[in-house]
């Protein structure tokens, strides 16, 4: 992505073509408010006694989960690690629900029990958010494992960092998706920094990171993750492979976060990376405007109507801060439920014997 | 009844579950063509097929992983590990997302999952293969710890662990899985959480849980031919959930106690139960509450020591004429 020039255009491309002006628009608002709801977020962090613990900002790679996302079918799954706010929002959770687990309520989508790096949202298939580096890879394996076992037509789509390559389950998840011919497409967006450790200075590379999926028989592809026509054209060719075929895939889109690997990152800028960098990439390869421009000279959209998006998602954004705001926190008495299913069903298991040990 | 035994019994209970959830499926390495490393799946591939018993590459992390990513989607695995020591290598996903998941997705997620095989030493292969980390996993919350010792707990124990809606950590031992005992031809099941009394007695209690109950139960033969000495002996069989009522009232009968077990001393489950009986039966006790457990230091490979190492019933005699 030295450039924004493309020798393919994947407008063209059958998913993206028959797209109507609506369905266009509404890539881009998705897009939008993943983005006006972390700036959001990051402010309110910034006020003291607001939030807690990590939080990490997928501002810069918005095209990635909104393209992706945009293609679940009723037996499509998506996974991913902790950098997990774009991808909720982009299955259809609500701005308020995640401010509000953001902010520790008990209206958050885990009841103020996950935080930043844990959303979930099952009825929409998305099973998280996952805090350790590559741990949620034999997860997406399992959740491939659970479809084809169900004799259902769908994928799970498990998406993981450049730095989560170097775990070893990753790995092992890989043979076995391979061996096992389980419909699991790995997403590697690659933000170029494991934390502060640029990716040269992580990982051996030759082509890429996906081509590492050679030595299992996997088919892999490299694509531009700032173009979310690509990001939907090459995505989609590896679900009808995994709906088809039943077949493992992993797809690697190079993308650019613009904050820090977490707000505690304060290296981010003009440390481990040169800010001219950080720069260039938010003013040549920003994929919201990049789609925007598009857009408008599609003849779809005009300046006007994406301010009109910009701000609505902003206002959705300041609204659901004040929800969470306004939200009851958890009781001490919550913090005991949703440990086991049968204490909290009271079944006859349930009811069995001691769970807890404190006083 | 038929004597039987404990890995067919297991076998039973495999089988029954098997036929009666088309969602139970068993996964591990060696379960299928090779009919189990011990044996305990021994005809189960043939009988039920590529699709119900599932071989796995030698990967715990991500097989483990996988089973709780299939249990998400309402899956039923039920997954061996060939040594409990081999749950170090899967660790993060048994702690990290197993015992996790349901919390931090505010109850959205539940992992009807059971995680099984032999933990126990005294069979000579050394410090790695020899783990009891049933104290490990009942630290966490979110985890459930089962440990059999009789055929007859081995197959109800495991029929409640498969039809459990939260993830249950199934503990075996190799030196039983030849073991016979009783198992009734009709089917049953044993609730997990609940204690047995396999011995009833008035001066001591003498409680555990894994291969050391049938110690325990030697142990409390020659208390009473040898010493008059009339020992209870009661299973915990569950660690966690855990039959405190069971312990107590065994406590409040006898005013003794000493906890026996494979695992270490520190930070063992009988260091937990000792703090329980301490806390809730102090005016009771007659004497403090012992402990008989492994030696404290890595597994030996030595054979004649090793044997030395663990819990035997003469180590358990002698801690009770120590307080009797």
């Amino acid at each position: 992505m030295e450039t924004a020039t493309k020798s393919t255009d994947y407008a063209l491309a059958p998913i993206n073509k028959n797209l109507a002006a609506e369905q266009k628009i509404r890539l881009l608002r998705d897009m939008l408010r993943i983005r006006r709801f972390e700036q959001k977020a990051l402010a309110d962090y910034q006020k003291q006694g607001r939030m807690g613990g990590f939080m990490h900002l997928y501002i810069g790679q918005e095209s990635i989960a909104t393209g992706v996302c945009s293609l679940m079918g009723d037996h499509d799954h998506v996974i991913t690690a902790y950098r997990c706010h774009g991808h909720a929002l982009a299955v259809g959770m609500t701005m308020n629900e995640c401010m509000a687990e953001l902010y520790g309520k008990v209206t958050g989508c885990s009841k103020g029990k996950g935080g930043s790096m844990h959303f979930f949202a099952p009825d929409k298939n998305y099973w998280g958010g996952h805090g350790i580096v590559g741990g949620q890879t034999p997860l997406g394996l399992g959740l491939a494992y659970g479809l084809k076992y169900k004799g259902l037509k769908g994928a799970a789509l498990c998406f993981l960092g450049d730095g989560a390559v170097n775990q070893g389950c990753f790995y092992e998840s890989l043979n076995m998706a391979s061996l096992f011919d389980l419909p699991v497409i790995y997403v590697i967006e690659n933000n170029k920094y494991s934390m502060g450790t640029s990716m040269e200075r992580s990982s051996v590379v030759k082509k890429c990171l996906a081509e590492r999926g050679e030595a299992f028989s996997v088919e892999w592809a490299q694509a531009n993750g700032e173009d979310l026509y690509e990001v939907r054209a090459v995505t989609q060719k590896a679900i009808e492979r995994a709906h088809n075929e039943s077949k493992p895939m992993i797809l690697e889109f190079d993308t650019y976060r613009y904050y820090g690997h977490s707000v505690a990152d304060s290296k981010h800028k003009g440390g481990y990376r040169p800010e001219e960098e950080i720069e260039k990439y938010k003013t040549q390869h920003d994929p919201i405007q990049l789609f925007k421009r598009r857009l408008i000279g599609e003849g779809v959209l005009t300046q006007e109507q994406f301010d009109e998006i910009s701000e609505a998602a902003k206002d959705e954004a300041a609204a659901s801060a004040q929800f969470a705001e306004e939200s009851p926190l958890p009781t001490d008495a919550n913090i005991f439920e949703d440990v086991y299913f049968e204490v909290d069903r009271q079944t006859e298991a349930g009811r069995t014997g001691k769970h807890f040990f404190h006083d | 009844m038929a004597l039987i035994e404990y890995r067919d019994a297991l076998n039973q209970a495999f089988a029954e579950e098997i036929e009666r959830d088309p969602n139970v499926v068993l996964i591990g390495e060696e379960v299928a063509q090779y009919d189990g490393a011990y044996k305990v799946t021994k005809g189960l591939w043939k009988k039920y097929g590529d699709k119900r018993i599932v071989d796995t590459p030698i990967s715990e992390a991500a097989f483990i992983g996988m089973g709780i990513g299939a249990s998400m989607l309402g899956l039923r695995p039920v997954m061996e590990l060939m040594f409990w020591s081999f749950a170090t290598v899967a660790y993060d996903q048994i702690v990290n997302n197993a015992a996790q998941i349901r919390y931090m997705s505010g109850g959205l997620i539940n992992c009807p999952i059971v995680i099984r095989g032999p933990a126990n030493g005294g069979t000579s292969v050394g410090a790695t293969h020899s783990h009891c980390p049933e104290n490990w996993f009942a630290a966490v919350p979110g985890l459930k710890v089962v440990n059999a010792a009789t055929p007859y707990d081995a197959k109800g124990l495991m029929k409640s662990a498969i039809r459990d809606n939260d993830p249950v950590l199934f503990m075996e031992s190799t030196l039983l899985y030849g073991e016979k005992g009783e198992v009734p031809e009709e089917e049953y099941v044993i609730p997990l959480g609940k204690a047995d009394v396999k011995r009833v007695g008035t001066d001591i209690s003498i409680i555990g849980h894994g291969r050391p109950i049938l110690a325990a139960l030697k142990a409390a033969e020659l208390l009473e031919a040898e010493h008059d000495i009339h020992a209870e002996v009661i299973d915990l069989r569950s660690i966690r959930p855990l039959d405190e009522e069971a312990i107590f009232a065994s406590v409040r009968k006898t005013h003794r106690a000493i906890y026996v077990e494979e695992n270490k001393p520190f930070c063992g489950i009988g260091a937990q139960v000792s703090s329980m009986i301490m806390e809730k039966c102090f005016d009771d006790l007659d004497a403090p509450v012992l402990r008989v457990t492994s030696l404290d230091a890595p597994a030996i490979y030595s054979p004649k020591v090793e044997t030395r190492q663990l819990p035997s019933a003469h180590d358990i005699i002698k801690k009770v004429l120590s307080i009797c």
